[in-house]
């Protein structure tokens, strides 16, 4: 038996133990934000919390999280408003949107550890991030706009 | 161009309920263009758009085309709501599911705007005239004196005013306007068009609640992850499950017929495991042990493959477009530069990978897919399962990217192909190893031009070949030449040329062809634009000059046979545009400033597709092999502009989109399999890889709309390379770019 917190509540997990978190997530909890998109922690779309860090969902073992904190893009702010959220839609930033909540919950975690992030920054921390509509000028401009650095 | 009338519907012509019994509907008609009928053979009329208004105020627009990241569920809506004179926040957007009474809800060509501008606008319109009629009536004024505006009608005179939900009984009465009695508003009157509206999901997408079809799900579904034969056209022999049926969750193996050439988009076949979850379902298939027949593919290699198009491009192939005669030209001349063009295989690889939940029951299919063509899905669905198209309702969710690849619905197939077989709903869930396996992949193209030089450099004869496996081996297995990939950059290179001759060569198929965003567009540009490089070069002139003099004086050339030329086009391919794009972006990018030096350089290139204008100017830095785009400036001409916030946005993630074209992309098969299967071998740009800053500059413009989606494409890869010869001298003639800096 594997007990975690998912967004604040907690929950008991026992079946297969290198289940990946992301398919615990998405088909067994029905909290479908994170993407599967490569399965391989190529390219960022499954990103959630663990202990307030990002993880690539999709190649994270529930074994891993036991009496972990996991925190999803569900979960990121009571109503939607978190900075980088707001940031987001100021910016318009999606397309298809597929992408984004993993490119969100990146952005969030390299805020709180680097609130006043450079461009460097902004390359390093997002370039595990794949976006195939191509809106990084955007996700580029709306980490500024949320950590209230000049775009 | 188009023909339109609008009638009033009733409720019940609706499947899903969307409307309540007191909601006044409208459905336009529009003649499908003429193209599209004589192709499908279907001259007839055909509902297409739909709107609605409720008793209680609410206008519900449905949007009868797919959502992929275009913001086409904005846009459209935006034009019926703007004739309409509603409150935006009143309105409610429903999808459509695929139904032929919509008119082609086939997502693709970059038409959605072109083609639906208009109908959208009678549908907003005539449901405004009644309303203005049913107020008229009710207050016995002259319907002239009452004024819709903003989700109310005012008689100003006598200063009342009724919402638009009270006068919906009876604005449903009022006889429907004919399309002569309707007033259009001039566009210094448009409260959305050429405005930035929200995206419709845009909320939903941010706090993770939009659904994507990889989030659809139906009660007692079981998840399926399907191992398909290694090489295209193979066949099961035989398999053991023991194993996998060991794997906790999953419960049992199916298998899904091969498909019955021409592969159409008809499943591959193979054999599915069924499971409680996804994961349990790609594990049990690991565990599989398969014997397949290969079938006659097997011996596929890309590099014997390449070849044997090169070969094909070197000798004379069947002529597409003949001006003048270029071999006498060719014969007075004594100045020539030729060179060929490669541009390999490319996969679509959107983030979200094929996926779709199907159930059949009682002889119906139900579905939920994330589909550029729901009725596409009808239809394949039908033959793949033996019922009626009528019979498939399929509801469409967001995309999680299309780029062509979910217009061809096999995926949705192989749902419902187990769904009828366990007779239970059916996930089916591609990996991205399976997306980038078993795509239908973008055709590669060997090229090859010849063009004879004046004094000045200008060329006098031009000869090119373009030599791919065509998209319509999808229908035709006997299919070996283009036919309308050769419209798009081959035919109509619109530069003035006294000799020009295009030809095309044929080539076999032996992996599954398909469309991938802006088409043949991409090596037809690639090619085109880098020769003309290649000459301005070689005569040592400035680029944009260079590229204005082959363009011509302003003129207006009609790309139609002469036989259907009797109709005024108004999308004529015009010079005038071409060039003030190219002075545009020349302008904008600082073109005549920036002089190269360092590793640094601008390159430009101009194309039209999808009857836009797009001129392009990179800016690159080469750096030890290593390529930067620090700038790219993109100048359009698109007519009308609905949404210029989306149009900008398409055209950053076009710009994104070439790069990684031009740089990474490449699919290859050995022993008759594709090598490539994930992000680590089959790269897309990353944000520290793409452009930095893409500058969109719309051209204002009165003309009528013309495609978005795609048309920023095709000149990013000729740019880029033509910016890396500037930069260094070394010309890149192969794609993609990888390591030939190094």
């Amino acid at each position: 038996m594997i007990e975690l917190t998912v967004n604040g509540s907690i929950k008991q997990y026992d079946g297969d133990p290198a289940m990946p978190v992301l398919w615990y997530l998405r088909d067994l909890l029905e909290l479908t934000g994170a993407k599967f998109g490569c399965g391989m922690g190529l390219c960022g779309a499954c990103t959630v919390h663990v202990e307030g860090k990002p993880m690539r969902s999709c190649v994270t073992n529930m074994s891993d999280v036991a009496g972990k904190r996991i925190t999803t893009i569900e979960g990121l702010s009571p109503n939607g408003d978190h900075p980088v959220q707001k940031a987001w839609r100021a910016a318009n930033v999606p397309q298809c949107g597929y992408c984004q909540a993993g490119q969100i919950m990146q952005a969030a975690a390299l805020l709180t550890e680097k609130p006043r992030p450079t461009d460097r920054d902004i390359d390093e921390a997002m370039q595990g991030n794949i976006c195939r509509c191509g809106t990084y000028q955007r996700i580029r401009q709306a980490v500024k706009m949320a950590a209230g650095v000049k775009a | 161009m188009k023909n339109n009338t609008i009638t009033v519907v009733t409720r019940r012509d609706f499947l899903g309920g969307v409307f309540s019994a007191g909601a006044l509907v409208l459905g336009a008609t529009v003649l499908p263009i003429q193209s599209k009928a004589a192709v499908s053979g279907d001259a007839t009329w055909q509902p297409s758009v739909y709107l609605g208004l409720e008793p209680d105020g609410r206008v519900i627009i449905i949007a009868h085309r797919s959502e992929m990241g275009t913001g086409i569920r904005t846009a459209l809506p935006m034009v019926v709501a703007d004739e309409l004179e509603a409150d935006w926040k009143r309105v409610k957007i429903e999808q459509a599911i695929g139904d032929p009474k919509y008119g082609s809800q086939d997502t693709d060509g970059s038409e959605s705007i072109r083609d639906f501008f208009d109908p959208m606008r009678m549908a907003g319109a005539t449901a405004r005239v009644m309303l203005e009629n049913a107020a008229a009536a009710k207050w016995g004024v002259p319907a002239s004196e009452c004024k819709a505006k903003n989700h109310e009608v005012v008689h100003a005179k006598s200063d009342r005013r009724l919402g638009f939900g009270e006068l919906v009984t009876l604005a449903a009465k009022q006889p429907v306007p004919a399309k002569a009695q309707l007033k259009f508003k001039s566009p210094a009157e448009y409260r959305y068009i050429g405005k930035n509206v929200p995206i419709t999901d845009l909320d939903d997408i941010v706090v993770g609640r939009a659904t994507f079809g990889m989030d659809a799900r139906m009660p007692n579904m079981v998840y399926a992850s399907v191992e398909r034969p290694p090489v295209f056209g193979g066949k099961l022999k035989s398999y053991d499950d023991a194993d996998a049926r060991k794997v906790r969750g999953v419960s049992q193996t199916l298998t899904i017929p091969p498909f019955k050439p021409p592969y159409a988009f008809q499943p591959l076949g193979g054999v599915a495991v069924i499971a409680d979850n996804t994961w349990a379902a790609m594990q049990g298939r690991r565990k599989l042990k398969i014997d397949w027949d290969l079938g006659p593919n097997a011996s596929l290699d890309s590099t014997a493959y390449k070849k044997t198009l090169q070969e094909t491009s070197r000798k004379p192939c069947k002529v597409a477009r003949n001006d003048g005669d270029v071999d006498a030209a060719f014969k007075k001349a004594t100045k020539f530069h030729e060179a060929e063009y490669y541009v390999p295989h490319l996969a679509h690889a959107s983030m979200e990978p094929p996926v779709a939940v199907a159930e059949f029951k009682n002889g119906k299919v139900e579905a939920w897919a994330p589909t550029q063509n729901p009725q596409a899905v009808q239809d394949t669905v039908a033959k793949a399962v033996g019922i009626r198209p009528a019979d498939v309702i399929c509801h469409v969710t967001l995309l999680g990217g299309g780029f062509g690849r979910k217009s061809k619905p096999d995926y949705v197939a192989e749902a419902a192909i187990l769904s009828k077989q366990l007779g239970r709903p059916v996930k089916v869930v591609w990996s991205r190893e399976d997306d980038v396996r078993f795509d239908f992949y973008h055709a590669v193209a060997a090229m090859y031009i010849k063009a004879a030089i004046d004094e000045k450099g200008r060329p006098t004869a031009w000869l090119q070949r373009s030599v791919f496996p065509p998209i319509l081996s999808q229908d035709d297995v006997n299919a070996k030449y283009g036919s309308f990939e050769l419209e798009m950059g081959w035919t109509d290179v619109p530069f003035a040329i006294p000799n020009f001759r295009a030809e095309c060569g044929p080539a076999d198929t032996h992996i599954r062809i398909g469309w991938l965003r802006s088409v043949a567009n991409i090596p037809h540009a690639f090619a085109v634009q880098s020769f003309t490089d290649e000459l301005a070069a070689a005569a040592g002139r400035d680029r944009v000059e260079y590229l204005l003099d082959v363009l011509g004086q302003p003129r207006k050339i009609d790309l139609r046979p002469p036989k259907q030329r009797a109709k005024p086009d108004p999308y004529m391919l015009d010079i005038a545009r071409m060039r003030r794009v190219v002075e545009i972006a020349a302008e904008r990018s600082g073109w005549a400033k920036k002089k190269p030096g360092n590793g640094r350089a601008l390159g430009i290139a101009v194309h039209r597709s999808f009857l836009t204008y797009v001129a392009t100017v990179v800016e690159v830095e080469v750096d030890k092999g290593k390529i930067r785009i620090p700038r790219v400036d993109v100048a359009l001409d698109t007519g009308k502009v609905v949404h210029p916030d989306r149009v900008r946005a398409q055209l950053e993630g076009a710009s994104v989109f070439g790069a990684t074209i031009a740089m990474m992309g490449e699919i290859t098969a050995a022993n008759g399999r594709v090598q490539q299967s994930n992000f680590n071998n089959y790269p897309v740009a990353r944000i520290n890889e793409a452009p930095v800053e893409t500058h969109v500059h719309i051209v204002p413009s009165t003309e009528p709309p013309a495609g978005v989606g795609e048309p920023g494409v095709p000149p990013m890869s000729p740019a880029i390379c033509n910016a890396i010869f500037a930069a260094t001298g070394k010309r890149i003639r192969e794609l993609p770019i990888k390591k030939q800096l190094t």
